[in-house]
C-alpha cells in the first residue's frame, strides 16, 4: 500500500491547478492521470481563452497545459506524478485502487481531490451508431493532438461553444463543414465564435435537428429536419446533406463514477450537466476529505476549472494543517475570480445550478479521522 | 488523411511505426494511438457489435465510451483510441465479446 497526503485524480486543468496549489503550501501530492501526458483536454484546445489574466486569458489551451505542467514540476519534491494510471475504484476505507501499466496499485491518501472531468453526451436518432458519427471533442482530439482529418464533409450537430469552436477548427484543418444545426431556436454559444464560422460561409441552422444518418458500414449522408415551437419535426422540411462525418456536440456530463462509488450525496442538476455532488464553499463533498474541482463538479469552462482546482488544493492543504497565513484572503480571491467568470448570461445558468448544490454540510462523515 | 498545413499547429511527425492490421502491414507515426493511425489510413470500422453485428467505430476518442474495442497482440477489448501505437503491434478487428486466453 502506497501512502500520500493528497491524491489528485485527473491531470487536466482542474487537477493540475489543485496539485500545484497544494504542493506550493507544502502538502505531499500524488497526481494520478490515465493518459501518458498531463493537461487533459487542454492539449487539444488551440483557441485562445477568455477570462482575465489570472486564468490565462488570450493564451491558447495547448500553451496553458505546458504552463501548468512546468509550474507543477517546480514543486517536484512534493509531487509524485503517476502517468498512464487509471483509478479503478474508491473504497469506504479511503483506498484508491489504480491500474498502472498492467500493475495493480493501492493508494491511501489523507485527502482526495477528484478532478475527473466530463464526457460527451450522445443523441438518439436512427443509425446513430455508424462509424463516422463522432463526438465533437473526439474530432478535436483526432485533429489537434494527432494531426489526422476526420473526413471530408462534416455536419455539426449543436451550436454551443464546443460545436462552434470545433467547426472553426475543422476548417483550419482543411475539412469542409456543410452546416451547423441546433434544435434550440437560438445559438447557444458565444456570438464571436458563431460570427467567425458564418463569415466563412457555413450556415448555422437553428430549430433544426438530425432526423437520421445514412450508410451501411459508415456515414454516407444525413437528413436534417426543421422543428416547430414544440420541438416536433415538421414533415416536408427534410434536407439531405452529403457528409461522411457527423459531429455530435450536445453537451457534456460529469464523469462522477468515483463519487457515486464512495457514496457522495449527488443531485441531478440540469444546469450543471447532470448528476453532481453536493459540496460546500471549500469544494468538499458530503464525504469528509473528498474534494472536487472542474467539470466533475458541474460543466463549465477550463478557466473556472483551474480556479476551482486552486480552491480545492488550498482548502485540502489547509485542512491538513499546513499553515497558510493568508488562507481566508486567498480563498476569497479565488471565490471572487469564480464570481467574475460566472458573470453574464451564461454564468447565470451555472449560478442557478450551483445554488442548489452548494451548502454548509453538517455531520459530515468519511474515512478521515 | 493527415493534416499537412495548419495555421496554428506544426505537426512534427515522429518516426514511422510499422504494425499489422488484419494481416496487412500499415504505417503510423510515433505519438499516434492505434485509432489515429488507422483513421489516417482510412480505417473507420474497428469492430462489430457482439449481438447485432453492426459496425463500430470510436465515439469519444479519449478512453471513456468503449466503442473502439479491438484485439491487440491477442488481447481483446483494448480501447484503441488511447492505446499508443508500437512497432510490430498486431491489431485485429474484433467480432464478439472477445475471450481471455
Amino acid at each position: 500500500m502506497k501512502y500520500t497526503e493528497i491524491a489528485v485524480v485527473g491531470g487536466g486543468p482542474a487537477g493540475l491547478s489543485a496539485a500545484i496549489t497544494a504542493a506550493k503550501y507544502g502538502a505531499k501530492v500524488t497526481v494520478i492521470e490515465r493518459n501518458n501526458s498531463l493537461g487533459g483536454q487542454l492539449r487539444k484546445q488551440t483557441h485562445k481563452f477568455f477570462g482575465s489574466q489570472k486564468q490565462y486569458a488570450s493564451v491558447r489551451g495547448i500553451e496553458i497545459a505546458d504552463i501548468l505542467e512546468s509550474q507543477l514540476r517546480e514543486y517536484n519534491d512534493n509531487v509524485e506524478i503517476l502517468n498512464g494510471a487509471t483509478v479503478l475504484g474508491l473504497y469506504e476505507d479511503g483506498v484508491l485502487t489504480i491500474e498502472m501499466k498492467d500493475r495493480y496499485i493501492k493508494l491511501k491518501p489523507d485527502r482526495i481531490i477528484v478532478a475527473t472531468g466530463a464526457y460527451e453526451k450522445f443523441l438518439s436518432f436512427p443509425n446513430n451508431d455508424l462509424p463516422g458519427i463522432y463526438g465533437a471533442g473526439a474530432v478535436q482530439t483526432l485533429m489537434n493532438q494527432y494531426g489526422v482529418k476526420p473526413g471530408r464533409n462534416v455536419l455539426m450537430v449543436g451550436a454551443g461553444n464546443i460545436g462552434l469552436i470545433v467547426s472553426y477548427q475543422l476548417m483550419q484543418a482543411g475539412v469542409n463543414v456543410k452546416a451547423v444545426i441546433d434544435a434550440a431556436p437560438k445559438i447557444g454559444g458565444y456570438l464571436v465564435h458563431a460570427s467567425k464560422i458564418r463569415r466563412l460561409g457555413v450556415p448555422i441552422l437553428t430549430s433544426y435537428t438530425i432526423k437520421e444518418a445514412h450508410g451501411k458500414d459508415w456515414v454516407e449522408g444525413a437528413t436534417i429536419c426543421k422543428l416547430d415551437e414544440n420541438w416536433q419535426m415538421i414533415s416536408g422540411t427534410e434536407i439531405d446533406i452529403d457528409v461522411d462525418i457527423i459531429c455530435i456536440s450536445v453537451g457534456l456530463t460529469p464523469l462522477a463514477d468515483l463519487l457515486w462509488q464512495i457514496g457522495c450525496e449527488m443531485k441531478y442538476i440540469p444546469e450543471l450537466g447532470g448528476h453532481v455532488p453536493i459540496r460546500d464553499e471549500n469544494l468538499e463533498t458530503s464525504k469528509k476529505g473528498i474534494y472536487i474541482a472542474g467539470d466533475v463538479a458541474g460543466i463549465e469552462e477550463a478557466s473556472s476549472a483551474m480556479v476551482e482546482g486552486r480552491l480545492a488544493g488550498l482548502c485540502a492543504a489547509n485542512s491538513l494543517g499546513y499553515i497558510i497565513e493568508d488562507f481566508e484572503e486567498e480563498k476569497q480571491d479565488l471565490i471572487e475570480q469564480l464570481d467574475s467568470l460566472r458573470a453574464g448570461p451564461t454564468g447565470e445558468k451555472i449560478l442557478n445550478g450551483l445554488e442548489k448544490v452548494t451548502k454548509v454540510i453538517a455531520g459530515r462523515y468519511g474515512y478521515v479521522d | 488523411m493527415r493534416i499537412d498545413n495548419h495555421p496554428i499547429l506544426d505537426f512534427k511527425r515522429g518516426k514511422e511505426i510499422r504494425f499489422i492490421y488484419d494481416g496487412k502491414e500499415m504505417v503510423g507515426y510515433e505519438g499516434d494511438t492505434i485509432a489515429s493511425a488507422l483513421h489516417a489510413a482510412g480505417v473507420r470500422v474497428l469492430g462489430y457489435h457482439h449481438k447485432t453485428g453492426r459496425a463500430r467505430g470510436f465515439y469519444c476518442a479519449i478512453g471513456n465510451c468503449s466503442s473502439c474495442l479491438m484485439t491487440v497482440n491477442g488481447k481483446p477489448n483494448v480501447r484503441v483510441c488511447v492505446e499508443e501505437l508500437k512497432e510490430g503491434m498486431v491489431v485485429e478487428t474484433q467480432r464478439g465479446k472477445g475471450e481471455l486466453k
